[in-house]
């Protein structure tokens, strides 16, 4: 194929990528865009201008979303450093099963183990909570820092560790001098995408929040549904942009396997 | 890479792998497993006094649940089909140099990192009846009003609910494909073309080959999405029949409590396919 097919070819698939972000963007700066107009007839920041009033309710939401993807991300990250760690240096028995019960949270939807969650979270009071919320983010979150940090150990020399610890150094030294500086950018990979993970989840956060724990996709959603849609397009432009910032920082760094997890969901 | 070198000693956590996972392992199995038991548990009227399978002779016999069941299968295999299809190409595009071909693979990216709720109402607001899309055909005269255009979303077929998933899994294929065809290099197609084998050939009978189990596990994850999301269908799907995680919502959400075991059933439904695609796509054998 000539190069000028493939520009042809490459440019048809970036218009059909950012195709419906277009009309996302134009209904939160316009008023009262009515078919069959192609672009809005009055241009105007009135919709933001708006939406971060204090009468709004998308500033808390913004502020809510974020700590819980916080949260869900710092959590996961130390569970999953660890486990990351045995998968990624050791081979041993029931390895295999392991890898499976990590991956299983993967594939089955969050609609299938949500509402079964929902009666563990009732009978130890977490439902309605933000700390519910946090916790059954790390579902789809956990797993995903496993493996991502599984695969930055498995390309990690532990022999330096060893050359560490018979130089004198405590098994605390090495791991703060030795390993820490070596995975960081792994770590940095796991951790924004276990936060863009949460920052996207819609029906466990309303299955386990019951409402009442309010983030972005939801009033996303009540704002469209109420045909405010220049809200809803704030509120689509503003869940747009951490995914924007962290993949403009990692945009090198993503691999295969990272995106094998997480990216479906 | 703790290779024979270093002792066992020496590097820690070494010998004892399940105290590092134990923490992660515990969390999964109480959210996850916990969820599962008392998902099923649910579906049997567990905790209404006494075993029942009353929840599932109703669900599996009642029509609307078939429905729901083959409406989800359709938009599951289309949107995979399209998705591998399409992701496919766009790996196949991508991995070979052209001008601006840097910038396409990064704007490629960007879809991977959207939620799919905001996703969902973009394909809305563009292929409605009076989307995007519609009013561009307006302007160029193509159609009248909105009713001159084609039902696209919430309509019989599910065409905005698998245009969604194609758009948002296109780049999670191609991404992958493209980084295991750098991990796999020239060489192979390089030695089948030197053996006589045409570019196209040395594609189908060589490279993808090749790629056949990434592009397997790759596209059940997209399977068991698109199967089982709510989001999407919830706003881009008809009244009726919904899909079958739209369903088990409404069933759960349903003020008459006595239809939360059967909510709970269809929640197990979703599971078992998952079970299934696992099985088969993602089990090494």
């Amino acid at each position: 194929m000539s190069a000028r097919w493939r520009l042809v070819l490459g440019l048809m698939l970036v218009v059909a990528s950012m195709a419906p972000l277009l009309p996302l963007g134009l209904w939160s700066v316009a008023r009262g865009w009515y078919f069959p107009q192609i672009l809005p007839a009055t241009w105007t920041l009135e919709p933001w201008a708006r939406a971060l009033s204090p009468r709004s309710d998308i500033p808390e939401a913004f502020v809510t979303t974020t700590a819980i993807a916080l949260a869900a991300a710092a959590l996961s990250l130390v569970l999953g450093i660890p486990a990351g760690r045995a998968l990624g240096l050791y081979r041993f028995r029931g390895k295999a099963l392991v890898e499976l019960a990590l991956l299983a949270p993967v594939i089955v939807p969050g609609i299938a183990v949500g509402l079964g969650i929902h009666g563990v979270f009732l009978r130890l009071g977490l439902t309605n909570s933000a700390l519910g919320v946090v916790l059954v983010h790390l579902v789809p979150t956990l797993p995903y820092v496993v493996f991502v940090m599984s695969g930055v150990f498995a390309n990690y020399d532990a022999a330096a560790e060893a050359q560490a610890r018979s130089l004198g150094a405590r098994p605390l030294q090495v791991l703060w001098h030795v390993m820490l500086p070596a995975i960081a950018p792994g770590v940095a990979v796991a951790g924004l995408f276990a936060f863009l993970v949460s920052w996207s989840q819609y029906i466990l956060t309303l299955t386990i929040g019951g409402g009442r724990v309010v983030t972005l996709p939801l009033l996303l959603y009540a704002q469209a549904g109420a045909g405010r849609n220049d809200q809803a397009g704030v509120l689509a432009v503003l869940s747009l942009a951490p995914g924007l910032v962290i993949l403009a920082l990692v945009a090198r760094r993503i691999t295969g396997r990272g995106v094998m997890i997480g990216g479906a969901g | 890479m703790a290779g024979s070198a270093t002792s066992a000693i020496e590097v820690i956590g070494r010998g004892h792998p399940w105290l590092s996972l134990a923490p992660a392992l515990c969390v999964i199995a109480v959210l996850f497993g916990g969820g599962l038991v008392l998902g099923l548990a649910g579906s049997l009227g567990m905790g209404r006094g006494g075993v029942s399978l009353d929840a599932w002779i109703a669900v599996l016999s009642e029509g609307r649940v078939w429905r729901s069941l083959g409406l989800s299968l359709w938009i599951a295999f289309a949107s995979t089909a399209l998705a591998c299809l399409i992701g496919l190409g766009a790996a196949l595009l991508l991995r070979r140099r052209f001008p601006g071909q840097g910038l396409a693979r990064l704007l490629f990216q960007i879809n991977l990192t959207i939620p799919h709720a905001v996703g969902a109402l973009g394909i809305l607001w563009l292929l409605s009846q009076s989307g995007f899309v519609s009013r561009l055909s307006a302007g160029a005269g193509l159609i009248d009003g909105p009713a001159g255009f084609p039902a696209l979303t919430q309509d019989r077929f599910a065409i905005g609910i698998i245009a969604h998933y194609v758009w948002k899994e296109v780049p999670f294929i191609g991404l992958i494909l493209l980084a295991n065809m750098q991990s796999l290099g020239d060489d192979p197609e390089s030695a089948a073309r030197s053996l006589g084998a045409s570019p196209f050939a040395a594609m189908r009978l060589v490279l993808l080959p090749l790629l056949m189990p990434a592009l397997i596990r790759a596209g059940a994850i997209v399977f068991a999405f698109s199967f089982g999301a709510w989001e999407v269908p919830v706003l881009l799907g008809q009244s009726a029949p919904v899909a079958l995680p739209v369903l088990a919502w409404q069933r759960f959400t349903d003020p008459d409590l006595a239809t939360r075991p059967e909510a709970m059933a269809i929640a197990m439904l979703i599971a078992l396919v998952a079970a299934l695609l696992i099985r088969v796509a993602m089990v090494r054998r």
